[in-house]
C-alpha cells in the first residue's frame, strides 16, 4: 500500500512508430493470429504464457514477471473511432485528445496547470528528450525537457565548474526583476529565473544518485535512469515522459520487434528494481502507449499501419491484470483488416488522472469515458 | 567608416528582412545606403538562387522526405543558411506562418516542400495570384479537407480558413458565407490519394473534377452568381478587411509583436495609422506585394520598431548560423541543426495547427529558453567558427594593443548588433569583464580571444538578445 503522504508520480513511455498490439499480446489459442500472421506468427510454445489465451512477445520476460508479481495492467484495444493510421495525426489526438480538430494543448500539460497552478515548481513536469511532446504543452505551463540530465543546464559551453557558476549568478542578476521594464521583459525575467531554478534543482540528481542497478546501453535504458535520477532525488516532479522507437516496422519487423521489446522490457525491469532499491516506488504509476496498432494480417516481412493497440500500466498500486477485451479477430469483424477498438484511450487517461493522479478528468480528456479500473481502490 | 547609426538601422531591416547580416556585410551595405539595401532585397530575382542540387547530392534523404519532418526542415534550413535571397526565403516564412500547413497530418513533407517552393515562386509577386497557387495547392487541399469537399456533401474546412485565417477574420463574414465559399470549392481536389503500401508514395496533383463542382448559384458577401473558386478570391479582394488583415500580418511579423490572431477583431492594431498605410498601398497597386514591403521597410514606423519584437526560434537559428559562418554549404550536421527550431517551439513544416504559431512573448518558456541560450552560447564562444573569428579580429584591433574591461563590453555588445542594454544588464557584463581585468591583445591574444567569446555568449544569453 502506498505512503499516503508522497504524491502520486506518473511516468509515461510513448512507444512511438505505432507497436503491433497482436505479436506483443498475443492470443495465442486463436487461429485467426496464425491464419494472418503467416511470416511473423510467435509459435505457441514461444509465447510468454500469461493465462489460458493470452501470451506476451518473447522478447518482454522482465514485463511478464512484473505481470506475475501483480503490478502490471494489460488495457486491451485501447484506441478511438475513425483511426486515421497517420502517425502524426495519430500522436496528435492522443496528446491532445481532440480527435475531431487539430488541439494545441496537451493533456498532461492540463495535468500540469492543475498540479502546479501557480507554476512554483519549473520542475514538476519533466520531459526526459530533446523536444517536448504536445502531451506536456498548456499555456502558463512550464516543463523541463533534459535531453541528458547529467549535463543539463545554462551556458554548458563554459567547461570550468568554477568559472561557470560565476557567469550563473551574472545570468541570475542579469534576470532578477527590475522596475519599468515593461511586461515582456518581466515575463523574460521569470522565465530565466525559472530555467535557472529548474537547472539547479536538477543538478543535485546525478551527484545524489547512488544505485546498484547497472541499466543497459539503449536510450531508453539511459532515459529512464534519468528519471529514476531526478525521481529519487525528491525534488517535486509529478509528471515524467520519455519515448522509445521506431516501432513502426513495416518491414524486418521479426528481428526489429523483437529488439525493441528487449529494450523497453529490460530497461523497466531495471527502472522499477532501481526504484524498489531507493524505497521510491510505491508513489510511482508507469504508462506506456502507442499512436496505433498494427494490420492484422503481415505484408510478409512486416505489418502497416493498423488501428486499436494495446496500453499498459505498471506500479505497486496497479491492480495487475487484463482490462477491456481483446478485439474480434475474425475476419469480418475487422475494420480495413484492423482490430476495431473498444477502449477509448481518454478512459484510460481518467483512470490515471483521476484514480491516480486525483484530478478531475473531464475537463482534461475532454468529455467522459468509460474507466477500466486498474489503479488499485486506495491504492494511493 | 561607416556611422553607426547607419549600421544599427541597416543591422535591424537585415534581421527582420532577412536572417541577419555580418558586420563586413552591414558596412558594404552602409555605403550604398538604405534604401538602397532595401531595393535590393526586394530585387531578390538579380541575385542567385540556392543550388539545390548541391544540397540533393549530399543529403539525398532532403530531396523526397516522403512521410518524416526532420528531412524536410533540413531542407528549409539549408535554403535559409545558404541563401543570397533573404527577404524572398523571409517572406515564405512569412506565408507559412500565415498559410500554416502541417506535416502532423499532411504526413507528406515532399508536397509541404513544393508548398514552400511556391511561396518562394509567387510570395512576393500578387496576392490574388497567391491565394489562387495556395487554393490548388496539394498539401493544402489535403490538410484542411478540401479533397472531402464534394458538390453532395461540401466540407467546410477550407472554405472557413480561407476567411478566417487567410484572408479575412473573424468578424467579416457569415456562416452562410463560409458555406456558400466552401461549395464553390468543390471539386478542387488531389488525384492518386492512393495507398502507400505497398508500392511508396505517388505523387499529388491538383485536379479539378467539374462533375464534382456544386454549379448552382452562391450567395457570397453580398454578391450572387454561379461562382467557382476563382470568382469567390476576387470577392475577398474587394472586401476592405482583406487588405487590413494582411498589413496587420505584414506589421506582426516585421514590425512589432500583435495579440495573437484570435484576438484581432476584439483588440485594435498597436498602430492603426500604419495599418491603413500599408492596407491602402497594397490596394492601389492591386495587391502586389512588393511594393507593400518597400512601403514597411522604409517607413519611420519601421525603424522606430528596433529590438521590440521576439525573435522566432528559426531566426535564432538561421541568424546565429548565418552570424558565426557555422553549417555553410553541405553538412553532415545538417539534419541534427535542423531540429533545432523545433527544440525552441518552431518545428517548421509542423506548425501545431492551422492558425500557426503563437508568437511574441509565447516563444518563450524555461524550456525553450534554456535551448536558445545554449544554441547562441555554443556558437559565439566557438572562436574557431569563420564568423567569431572574423568578430574577435575586429574587437582585437577595436582600441588598441590592451583593452579596458568598459571597452571589451563595449566591443561585444557593438559586435552582437549593436545591441543597446539595460543598466543593469551592461553592470553584469562589466562585472564579468572587470573579473579577469585588462584585456591584453598583443601578449596574450589566445586568452583575449576566449574571453571575447564567452563575453559574446554572456551578451547571447541576455533578455535583451531574445528581441531582434
Amino acid at each position: 500500500m502506498a505512503n499516503s503522504n508522497k504524491p502520486p508520480v506518473l511516468v509515461v513511455l510513448q512507444l512511438t512508430g505505432g507497436n503491433d498490439y497482436f505479436n506483443s499480446v498475443i492470443p495465442y489459442t486463436d487461429a485467426n493470429y496464425y491464419d494472418s500472421r503467416r511470416s511473423l506468427q510467435i509459435p505457441e510454445n514461444r509465447a510468454l504464457k500469461l493465462d489460458d489465451e493470452i501470451g506476451l512477445h518473447p522478447a518482454m520476460a522482465p514485463m511478464k514477471d512484473i505481470y506475475e508479481q501483480g503490478d502490471m495492467a494489460i488495457i486491451h484495444g485501447v484506441g478511438y473511432e475513425n483511426s486515421p493510421r497517420s502517425h502524426f495525426r495519430s500522436m496528435d489526438i492522443w496528446h491532445t485528445c481532440e480527435p475531431d480538430k487539430v488541439g494545441t494543448e496537451g493533456w498532461l500539460g492540463r495535468a500540469l496547470s492543475h498540479l502546479d497552478p501557480k507554476s512554483e515548481n519549473p520542475v514538476t513536469g519533466v520531459n526526459v528528450g530533446q523536444a517536448l511532446p504536445r502531451a506536456l504543452v498548456a499555456p502558463g505551463v512550464s516543463v523541463a525537457s533534459v535531453a541528458d540530465v547529467s549535463t543539463y543546464g545554462l551556458l554548458t559551453n563554459i567547461e570550468q565548474q568554477e568559472q561557470r557558476q560565476q557567469v550563473l549568478e551574472r545570468f541570475a542578476n542579469m534576470y532578477a526583476p527590475a522596475v519599468g521594464s515593461g511586461q515582456v521583459m518581466d515575463y523574460l525575467g521569470q522565465t530565466g529565473l525559472d530555467a535557472l531554478k529548474g537547472a539547479d534543482i536538477l543538478k543535485v540528481a546525478p551527484q545524489k544518485y547512488n544505485s546498484g542497478v547497472e541499466y543497459g546501453a539503449s536510450p531508453i535504458a539511459q532515459k529512464l535512469k534519468d528519471i529514476a535520477m531526478i525521481h529519487t532525488a525528491d525534488v517535486g516532479t509529478r509528471v515524467f515522459y520519455c519515448d522509445h522507437g521506431s516501432f513502426d516496422t513495416h518491414a524486418a519487423q521479426a528481428t526489429t520487434h523483437a529488439q525493441l521489446w528487449t529494450d523497453v522490457s529490460e530497461a523497466i525491469a531495471d527502472f522499477w528494481d532501481d526504484l524498489r532499491e531507493h524505497d521510491a516506488d510505491d508513489n510511482v504509476v508507469m504508462f506506456l502507449f502507442s499512436e496505433f496498432g498494427r494490420r492484422v494480417r503481415d505484408n510478409g516481412s512486416g505489418t502497416d499501419h493498423g488501428a486499436a493497440g494495446v496500453a499498459f500500466a505498471i506500479g505497486p498500486s496497479v491492480d495487475g491484470g487484463m482490462y477491456s477485451e481483446y478485439p474480434e479477430t475474425r475476419p469480418e469483424a475487422l475494420q480495413q483488416g484492423d482490430l476495431v477498438p473498444n477502449q477509448d484511450f481518454r478512459g484510460v487517461y481518467s483512470t490515471i488522472l483521476e484514480d491516480w493522479m486525483n484530478l478531475e478528468a473531464p475537463s482534461i480528456v475532454n468529455g467522459h469515458f468509460e474507466k477500466p479500473a486498474f489503479v488499485r481502490a486506495n491504492g494511493h | 567608416m561607416s556611422n553607426r547609426e547607419d549600421v544599427a538601422l541597416l543591422a535591424h531591416l537585415m534581421r527582420r528582412a532577412g536572417f541577419g547580416a555580418t558586420r563586413d556585410e552591414l558596412e558594404a551595405m552602409a555605403d550604398q545606403g538604405y534604401e538602397a539595401a532595401v531595393e535590393k532585397l526586394l530585387d531578390y530575382e538579380s541575385q542567385p538562387a540556392v543550388d539545390e542540387h548541391l544540397l540533393y547530392r549530399y543529403h539525398p534523404i532532403t530531396e523526397v522526405p516522403g512521410g518524416a519532418a526532420a528531412p524536410g526542415q533540413a531542407n528549409w534550413l539549408y535554403f535559409m543558411v545558404n541563401t543570397e535571397r533573404p527577404l524572398n526565403e523571409k517572406m515564405a516564412l512569412f506565408w507559412h506562418h500565415v498559410f500554416a500547413t502541417g506535416n502532423a497530418k499532411v504526413d507528406n513533407c515532399n508536397h509541404l516542400l513544393e508548398q514552400i517552393q511556391m511561396f518562394r515562386d509567387v510570395g512576393m509577386t500578387n496576392y490574388r495570384d497567391l491565394l489562387v497557387r495556395l487554393a490548388s495547392n496539394p498539401a493544402m487541399i489535403y490538410w484542411l479537407d478540401n479533397n472531402e469537399n464534394h458538390k453532395v456533401a461540401p466540407n467546410e474546412n477550407w472554405g472557413r480558413e480561407l476567411l478566417e485565417l487567410f484572408s479575412l477574420g473573424v468578424g467579416n463574414y457569415t456562416e452562410q458565407d463560409v458555406y456558400e465559399c466552401s461549395r464553390a470549392f468543390t471539386g478542387w481536389t488531389i488525384s492518386a490519394k492512393m495507398p502507400r503500401y505497398p508500392y511508396g508514395r505517388h505523387p499529388w496533383q491538383f485536379e479539378y473534377r467539374a462533375e464534382d463542382h456544386d454549379e448552382t448559384d452562391k450567395s457570397f458577401l453580398g454578391y450572387t452568381g454561379n461562382f467557382n473558386g476563382e470568382d469567390i478570391i476576387d470577392i475577398i479582394l474587394k472586401q476592405p478587411a482583406c487588405p487590413r488583415f494582411i498589413a496587420r500580418h505584414l506589421y506582426n511579423f516585421f514590425v512589432e509583436d500583435e495579440p495573437q490572431v484570435p484576438a484581432w477583431n476584439i483588440e485594435e492594431p498597436r498602430n492603426p495609422e500604419a495599418i491603413r498605410m500599408l492596407s491602402e498601398t497594397f490596394v492601389e497597386n492591386d495587391y502586389d506585394i512588393k511594393p507593400v514591403l518597400r512601403a514597411l521597410f522604409n517607413s519611420d514606423f519601421f525603424k522606430a520598431a528596433m529590438y521590440k519584437k521576439v525573435k522566432n526560434p528559426t531566426e535564432v537559428v538561421v541568424g546565429t548560423l548565418r552570424l558565426t559562418g557555422d553549417l555553410q554549404g553541405p553538412d553532415p550536421r545538417l539534419e541534427a541543426v535542423a531540429r533545432e527550431p523545433g527544440y525552441m517551439g518552431q518545428d517548421i513544416l509542423d506548425p501545431p495547427s492551422v492558425e500557426g504559431w503563437h508568437t511574441g512573448h509565447e516563444w518563450i518558456n524555461s524550456g525553450s529558453l534554456v535551448k536558445r541560450i545554449n544554441f547562441v552560447a555554443d556558437r559565439i564562444s566557438d572562436t574557431d567558427l569563420p564568423g567569431v573569428k572574423r568578430i574577435v579580429e575586429r574587437i582585437a584591433s577595436a582600441n588598441g594593443p590592451t583593452m579596458t574591461p568598459e571597452e571589451l563590453v563595449e566591443n561585444c555588445l557593438d559586435q552582437m548588433g549593436p545591441l543597446p542594454v539595460s543598466d543593469s544588464t551592461r553592470r553584469e557584463l562589466l562585472t564579468q569583464a572587470q573579473s579577469e581585468g585588462a584585456v591584453n591583445w598583443q601578449s596574450e591574444y589566445d586568452d583575449a580571444a576566449r574571453r571575447t567569446g564567452e563575453m559574446l555568449a554572456l551578451i547571447g544569453a541576455t533578455r535583451e538578445y531574445q528581441f531582434g
